[in-house]
């Protein structure tokens, strides 16, 4: 594997400096891999993983998981829908799904009021949308392969001991 | 604040000195909030698997509740036995050669308490784990430091155990790999101790708890060398390799006259391990070997990435061939140890431990610990290159 999208994945914010320490390559060969995977569109842009429910203001936001059905359209099925939905603001994440729905779709929005009109206003109202149900996050307890802080680890774990 | 005299603590006791990591603690405790990144543990940064966390849910659920042999569990007496033979190629029989201890510590402080009488020498290496000497004090025996160099990778040689004895030693203390330095010694160099052993008929205490942690080579018990089994007492646990530091446990194996008498004092002290404990610990035997690989993988990366840093930003450091600890040399920068610690430690907010800590052999060095995530190394070492350039102009 690219030894720099490798330590992407592993979710270290590393400066380019220290991504070739720990890689044990030059400086200019983790840029050229970074240039790579850009071009490549492997690597889309950096995003932080942050535990909101800490920040009074941030954590009042709301997050929803809404299951949508879809009547796929002759010769594009669920795609060209799909990317029509994905664009809009409020869509953090939009995946075609096997089951019961045919789209899973994440949604940030800053009041439940936003959220519940991007629903009933933008997305119910799409042509081919058949039906939708939406769920409310509540807690999160780990996020983006990061476990939030309650739910594992020692934070008493002394500073110096033998 | 209590007015209660100290005439009553024990004379040997008042005597003993406060542990140079104690006075580092406060130090590093005073910059509580601060983002300092602390080198200065000696355990790994893991949670203990969770199948081993688990097992010891399910015994409480189970009500195992209640006292164990004094020896231990049975089964999990005999899984150290398969263990111990497989990975050192050494066989104790359960029954009466194994003993279940509270931690390596436990086991240490049973083996001076049972072999020591006041006045016996015991010989160890040079800078050592903080417990050695106070505890060979404790039981009224004498300490005999042999020292160990920076140029030989910190192995101890049987030539420095020669120019170190003196008539009245009786036990050879060996911690190999070692804490602070990570030294180890090859199968030769062992085979000269051994020998050197059987001609001093020096009975051998072997802290072997770092085994596990060795990057290059294999590891070799000295209990396993013709001829030394009668006289070793192996030691080993489940602290480093399977992240169990809080668990305490341990064990210690060895002829069963030995062993009977270390069971003695423990059962008069200890009366058993934890029995929760036990049950981790077997199950960290019978299911934990990918774990420890897992973890053994990431402290060599951290190894290779520490050792390369700070030779390169002037800290001459030898290559550890097991633990996870490094012991850079500080007299490069023309700083004592103490001196670069605390420096380090109030400008770049990096704890590091003074290697006086560990002995006056550990005299400009400090120890530093991998057991912290890579990439936290990384920002130490970056760190640690801003305080070195400091200093040195």
């Amino acid at each position: 594997m690219n030894p720099v999208l490798k330590l992407l994945l592993e979710g270290g914010r590393l400066t380019t400096a220290q991504m070739a320490q720990v890689a044990s390559i030059t400086v200019a060969e983790v840029e050229q891999h970074l240039e790579q995977l850009k071009k490549d569109k492997i690597f889309l842009g950096w995003r932080p993983v942050l535990d909101l429910s800490r920040d009074a203001a941030a954590g009042a936001a709301v997050r929803a998981v809404i299951e949508v059905k879809l009547t796929p359209e002759r010769g594009g099925g669920f795609n060209n829908l799909a990317q029509r939905l994905a664009k809009f603001d409020e869509v953090e994440s939009c995946y075609l799904m096997s089951g019961g729905f045919d789209l899973l779709v994440f949604v940030n929005a800053p009041t439940l009021q936003k959220a519940a009109s991007f629903v009933s206003e933008k997305l119910s109202t799409l042509g081919g949308v058949l039906s939708t149900s939406t769920h409310f996050l509540l807690r999160s307890y780990k996020e983006g392969g990061f476990l939030l802080a309650g739910s594992e680890g020692s934070s008493d774990r002394l500073n110096v001991s033998p | 604040m209590s007015t209660t005299s100290n005439r009553w603590v024990a004379g040997h006791v008042a005597a003993l000195p406060r542990s140079g990591i104690r006075d580092f603690f406060e130090l590093v405790a005073k910059m509580k909030g601060q983002d300092v990144i602390s080198l200065g543990v000696g355990e790994p940064d893991f949670v203990t698997p969770w199948h081993v966390r688990k097992a010891a849910i399910t015994a409480l659920e189970e009500g195992k509740t209640y006292y164990t042999s004094n020896l231990g569990m049975p089964e999990l007496r005999r899984a150290v036995a398969t263990y111990v033979t497989e990975h050192f190629g050494v066989n104790y029989r359960p029954e009466d050669q194994i003993i279940i201890t509270v931690g390596v510590s436990e086991a240490l402080d049973l083996a001076f308490r049972a072999f020591c009488n006041p006045g016996d020498k015991v010989m160890y290496h040079q800078p050592c784990y903080v417990s050695y000497h106070p505890s060979i004090s404790l039981v009224h025996a004498e300490g005999v430091a042999v020292p160990t160099y920076a140029k030989d990778n910190f192995a101890l040689t049987a030539e420095a155990l020669r120019a170190a004895w003196v008539p009245g030693c009786k036990i050879l203390m060996l911690n190999l790999p070692c804490n602070p330095t990570g030294g180890t010694c090859d199968r030769t160099q062992l085979e000269a101790i051994a020998a050197f052993c059987r001609e001093k008929d020096l009975l051998v205490l072997s802290d072997e708890i770092y085994s596990e942690l060795t990057f290059d080579g294999t590891h070799t018990s000295i209990a396993s060398l013709p001829g030394m089994q009668d006289r070793t007492i192996f030691l080993h646990g489940f602290s480093k390799a399977f992240a169990m530091t809080g668990w305490r446990i341990g064990y210690a194996c060895g002829p069963e006259v030995l062993i009977d008498a270390m069971m003695k004092v423990h059962q008069y002290s200890m009366m058993c391990a934890s029995i929760i404990a036990q049950e981790a610990a077997l199950e960290a035997l019978n299911n934990g070997w990918d774990d420890v690989c897992e973890m053994r993988d990431q402290y060599h990366r951290r190894r290779d990435l520490i050792v390369r840093r700070f030779n390169e930003i002037g800290l001459t450091c030898h290559s550890p061939r097991g633990s996870f600890y490094a012991f850079p040399s500080t007299q490069g920068i023309g700083m004592t140890e103490k001196e670069f610690a605390i420096g380090l430690l109030k400008e770049q907010k990096v704890a590091v431990i003074p290697g006086t800590a560990f002995g006056v052999n550990g005299t400009g060095h400090v120890r530093a610990c991998f057991a912290t995530g890579y990439e936290q190394l990384v920002i130490a070492c970056d760190r640690m290159e801003k305080f070195v350039q400091g200093a040195k102009k």
